[in-house]
This record gives C-alpha cells, sequence and structure tokens, in this order.
C-alpha cells in the first residue's frame, strides 16, 4: 500500500546496532542544526513576544 | 485483528486578530466559515447542517441528561441561523462551535487517511486566513488547544466500535493506555498548570484541563473517558467512541501513531484480548504528572503494585498488541497494521533512550529541541514571553509564519502524507466510506443539496413540495465501489433519488 512505502528506515539504520559514531561530531551536527533552525525561526518570530502572548486570549471550547 | 476502522478528527482553532485581543471571537469565526464556503460556491442557505439526528445529553451508560441540567454549552443541536455551519464536497463539516471555527473532518477508515483529511483541514483553514488578510488586520488561526491563560479547546477523535463491547470494559482497559499515550502523542506546551502559573514545559496541550476519569461534559470537568452516546449510525449495532484528551498534532507520526495505536487498543478492547489489568492509580493525577515530565523518568503506580515508567506502560500495551496481531495474522496482517505498528516500535524506542531522537516524529519533543535552543542560545527561563511565543506560533496554520510549517518545509520533520495529498483532500472525500456519496452529492449536485449530516443528506427535488432525505446510517456504505456508477450516471438528483429507489437506498 501506499501507505506502507512512506516509512523510510533511513533513521533507523543509525539506531543502536549500528557501530556508534564518535560523540564530537555527531553533537557538533546537532548544534549547528538547531543554530540553523533558531535563525530561521528568528526571521519570522513575532517581534514583540509580550504583547503577542499577552494578545492570544481564547474563549474556552470543548 | 486490524488498525482499520471507522473514525475521524475533529478540531477547534484558536483565532485572533492580531492587535485586537477583543475581537468577537464568534462573529471572526463566522467569518472564517463563510469565507471558505464562499471560495468553494457553497452559500449559506445552502448544505446547511441537518440536525434532526443530533443528541448531545445521550449518555453511553445508559440514561439521558434532562436538558434543564445541561450547561448551555451542551446543547449544540441547537439551531442559530447566525452561526455558519456547512458541509464540504470532501464530506467534512465546518462550522462555529462555541468560540472557535471548527473542522471536523470525513469518515476514513485507516489512520494515514485520518492524517490526510486532518492535514486538509488545516489547510481550509489556512485558505480562509488568505482570503481574509486581504482586509486588514486579518484573522489568525492556531492548530492548538490553550492559550496558556486557562481555557482549552479541543481536537476530539472519533471511533466506531461494536455496540456490544461493555463500556465498562472500554473504561477500564483504555484509560490507562490515555494517561500515557501522551509520551508519543502530545504536542508539548509552554507552562504548567491551565493558566500556566507555574514556568516550566509539559508533554501534552490538555492533560492540565482534566478533572475526573469518566463522564458527559466536553467543556466543564473533562473526564478522561467521554461517555457521549451519539453514534451518528445504527444505534443498535454501533458506538461512537468520542476521545476529547488528545492534542491536536503536527507531526505526521504522531498523528499517525494517536489514531491507529487507539485504533488498535480498541480492537483488543472488543476482542477481550487484553489479559492483564493495566489500570493505573489515581489517573487524572497521574495524567497530569506524565505530561510534567519531560525525562519520562518518573514512575507511575500501576493497581497491581508496580511502579514503572510511562513508556514501559506504552512498551506493554504495544508488546501485546502486536503479539495479537501476529497470533490472529501472522504475516496476512494488511499494510495500514504494519505501518501503525512499526512507528509504534520506532517512537517508542527512541523515547525509552534519549528522548530527543524522537524530534522528527513527535511534536513534544521537536518543539523542546526548539525551545532548549533558545533557553541555551539566550539564556532564557521558562517564563521567558519569548518561549511561550514560539508555542503559539508553533501552530500558526500560515506556512510562512507557522513554526512547525517552518520545520517541516525545511526537512526537519517526518512527513507521510505530502502536501499536495492533503490539498487534494481538501475537496475530494474519503471513496471509502459514506462521506463520499454525502460529498458528492454536494459536487454533482449543489444547487439540489439542502442539507446534510453525519447520517443523511437533504435535498429539493424540482417540482416537489416536500423535501427528501436521504439515510446514511451505515458508515461504510455509501462508497463509491457501492454507488459510485449510480451517482456519476445520474445527470440530476431526480434521477438519482429513483436509481437510488431502485437499489434500495444508498446504502447498497
Amino acid at each position: 500500500m501506499a501507505g506502507q512505502e512512506q516509512i523510510k528506515p533511513g533513521r533507523r539504520d543509525d539506531g543502536p546496532d549500528d557501530a556508534p559514531e564518535p560523540a564530537a561530531p555527531q553533537a557538533q551536527v546537532a548544534d549547528t542544526d538547531i543554530d540553523d533552525i533558531l535563525d530561521e525561526i528568528d526571521g519570522v518570530l513575532e517581534t514583540n513576544a509580550e504583547e503577542f502572548v499577552r494578545g492570544f486570549v481564547q474563549k474556552g471550547g470543548q | 485483528m486490524t488498525v482499520r476502522r471507522v473514525m475521524g478528527i475533529e478540531t477547534e482553532y484558536g483565532i485572533s486578530v492580531p492587535g485586537a485581543p477583543g475581537a468577537n471571537p464568534m462573529v471572526l469565526s463566522g467569518d472564517v466559515v463563510t469565507t471558505y464556503a464562499a471560495s468553494r460556491g457553497i452559500r449559506p442557505a445552502q448544505a446547511s447542517w441537518d440536525y434532526a439526528d443530533e443528541a448531545p445529553l445521550r449518555d453511553a451508560r445508559g440514561f439521558d441528561m434532562g436538558r434543564g441540567a445541561a450547561h448551555p454549552s451542551q446543547l449544540t443541536d441547537v439551531e442559530d441561523p447566525t452561526m455558519a455551519n456547512v458541509v464540504l464536497t470532501n464530506g467534512a463539516r465546518l462550522y462555529v462551535d462555541h468560540a472557535h471555527p471548527e473542522y471536523s473532518s470525513p469518515e476514513v477508515t485507516t489512520p494515514r487517511d485520518a492524517v490526510v483529511w486532518d492535514k486538509a483541514g488545516e489547510l481550509v483553514m489556512r485558505e480562509a486566513v488568505q482570503r481574509l488578510a486581504t482586509v486588514p488586520p486579518g484573522v489568525n488561526l492556531y492548530k492548538n488547544n490553550t492559550d496558556g491563560k486557562g481555557a482549552s479547546y479541543g481536537t476530539h477523535e472519533n471511533y466506531l466500535m461494536s455496540r456490544r463491547t461493555p463500556f465498562a470494559r472500554i473504561i477500564s482497559q483504555l484509560t490507562p493506555f490515555f494517561v500515557v499515550r501522551q509520551v508519543m502523542c502530545g504536542s508539548g506546551r509552554v507552562g504548567i498548570g491551565v493558566d500556566s502559573r507555574t514556568p516550566g514545559y509539559q508533554l501534552a496541550q490538555r492533560s492540565d484541563f482534566f478533572e475526573t476519569e469518566v463522564g458527559l461534559e466536553t467543556t466543564l470537568k473533562r473526564p478522561i473517558i467521554n461517555t457521549r452516546d451519539e453514534p451518528h449510525a445504527v444505534a443498535d449495532l454501533y458506538r461512537r467512541l468520542h476521545v476529547i484528551l488528545g492534542d491536536a498534532n503536527h507531526c505526521d507520526v504522531a498523528n499517525l501513531l494517536k489514531m491507529g495505536s487507539t485504533s488498535l487498543v480498541l480492537a483488543m478492547i472488543e476482542d477481550d484480548a487484553f489479559t492483564q489489568d493495566l489500570s493505573v492509580l489515581a489517573p487524572v493525577r497521574t495524567l497530569q504528572a506524565v505530561s510534567h515530565d519531560p525525562t519520562l523518568q518518573s514512575t507511575i503506580d500501576l493497581a497491581d503494585g508496580r511502579s514503572i515508567r510511562p513508556v514501559e506502560l506504552l512498551r506493554t500495551y504495544f508488546e501485546l498488541t502486536s503479539a495479537y496481531v501476529e497470533q490472529k495474522w501472522g504475516s496476512d496482517v494488511d499494510a495500514e497494521t504494519t505501518e501503525v505498528l512499526t512507528w509504534w516500535d520506532r517512537v517508542l524506542t527512541a523515547l525509552e533512550g534519549d528522548p530527543m531522537d524522537a524530534r522528527r516524529w513527535v511534536d513534544w519533543v521537536a518543539k523542546l529541541a526548539v525551545l532548549e535552543g533558545y533557553r541555551e542560545r539566550d539564556s532564557l527561563g521558562w517564563g521567558d514571553p519569548r518561549l511561550r511565543a514560539v508555542d503559539i506560533q508553533w501552530s500558526d496554520v500560515r506556512a510562512d509564519r507557522g513554526l512547525a510549517h517552518r520545520l517541516a518545509a525545511t526537512g526537519r520533520v517526518e512527513v507521510l502524507v505530502p502536501e499536495e495529498e492533503a490539498a487534494a483532500a481538501m475537496d475530494r472525500a474519503p471513496e471509502d466510506t459514506r462521506a463520499w456519496f454525502r460529498g458528492e452529492c454536494l459536487r454533482r449536485f449543489p444547487d439540489s443539496v439542502v442539507a446534510a449530516s453525519w447520517d443523511s443528506v437533504v435535498v429539493e427535488v424540482p417540482g416537489e413540495r416536500s423535501l427528501q432525505r436521504i439515510p446514511i446510517l451505515e458508515p461504510l456504505r455509501g462508497t463509491r465501489a457501492a454507488v459510485g456508477d449510480l451517482i456519476e450516471g445520474a445527470p440530476d438528483i431526480r434521477s438519482l433519488l429513483a436509481s437510488l429507489a431502485v437499489a434500495d437506498g444508498p446504502s447498497d
């Protein structure tokens, strides 16, 4: 089925069964990635966070 | 046993006008619905909701709540002409529920399709936002479940079940699963307590808003197991289990797992296949304690005296379920069930180790990774408004502003349903349930359909004095395979009615 083909085993393959990669480079990659994410979010995040948060008021629902 | 069953997701969206927190949310929600309806050529007087069979005060435990005893917010079947309420050609209902626009997906039969038509609903909301943006300041919509100030609004799941299954068994065997399900399906939230009075981060948007174990309410004293008994189907055969404690998801994997794992657990309950008591002590307090521990290391107390971590209880549910599937089906198991079990195992394995390894699959982990990045880079405490802003803007439905969408667009979140597929589902109904009949009637005969609901389509035949109500009480009939030829071969509504009469209704 189409749904089945969506599963990508890629990450599973880096899982615990495989030889562990050196810790330092991996951490570096993760850090770089999170920095990229933050840079991207900085570009779109509401500039006045306090006012934005204060203004987000909802009535209760179900 | 299979993950397949009739199911659906209904989502109330958060709504606000930039710079105008006092704007009337009911009027705004009406604008959202009518704007989208107009974009699809649906007039308010056309394809409105048929309330004839709605009975929200009926209780699965076997008694009706007196209308006098009900809070006004429970009276959802009272027709109010100022409240926009339409049926879309994809079989969904788009309407104003209390003070929020709500999209109730059409009935589907697989968890993956539930994700497809749930994402279609977010695209419906996105299109409404785009159209309303042409008149500044526009309206913003958020696929989340709380404002962090004490208000919550729901993302409800519906599962069709056999009426024969004793409700007491559903309560006892589903409650422990629901207490811990948030570990793999929660959407994450900045702030602890309904009004976020304690700074911190928790797994789920909704957990702090639950006060009781079992009950009929959805807006007050919310229960872990909701007893609303409104099957929208042949009542002697079916129960529609209405689940109110889940979060709105952006991660496809978490959304798939939410629907799929729950459907499998329900199948186990229907077969009475759970051989051990997994009851959790103090379920409501434990639900909140689990949500408040993103390390996943704290233990919960079971009725049998054991103290185990939430992921261990989820692992137990997984092992019992996968063993039962193996026993019943072996290698003949369907692909949809295998997909859910594969993801369930994979996500649990990640959560059992370093939960951050699940950041591509589980909303609360993806969100936490971003928030921790901010905390470290800018030395922010959990009470900092920037973190709360990230939490809210995470669920903005706009592609360019919604942070979850930005992450997905840059390949940082596993996407199971591509946006093109969800976009196509905005206008097309699932083919394997009665939603197809409902949607196709609206698509082909827009001027003849006067109203519709989950279990009926009401049409006006030119020259006839009374309206014709076509019941669609069997959710698995009215499919494309069953009535496609009839509908596609009917030049007008009168011909369709005539051929349905020969075929004994859309049911066959």
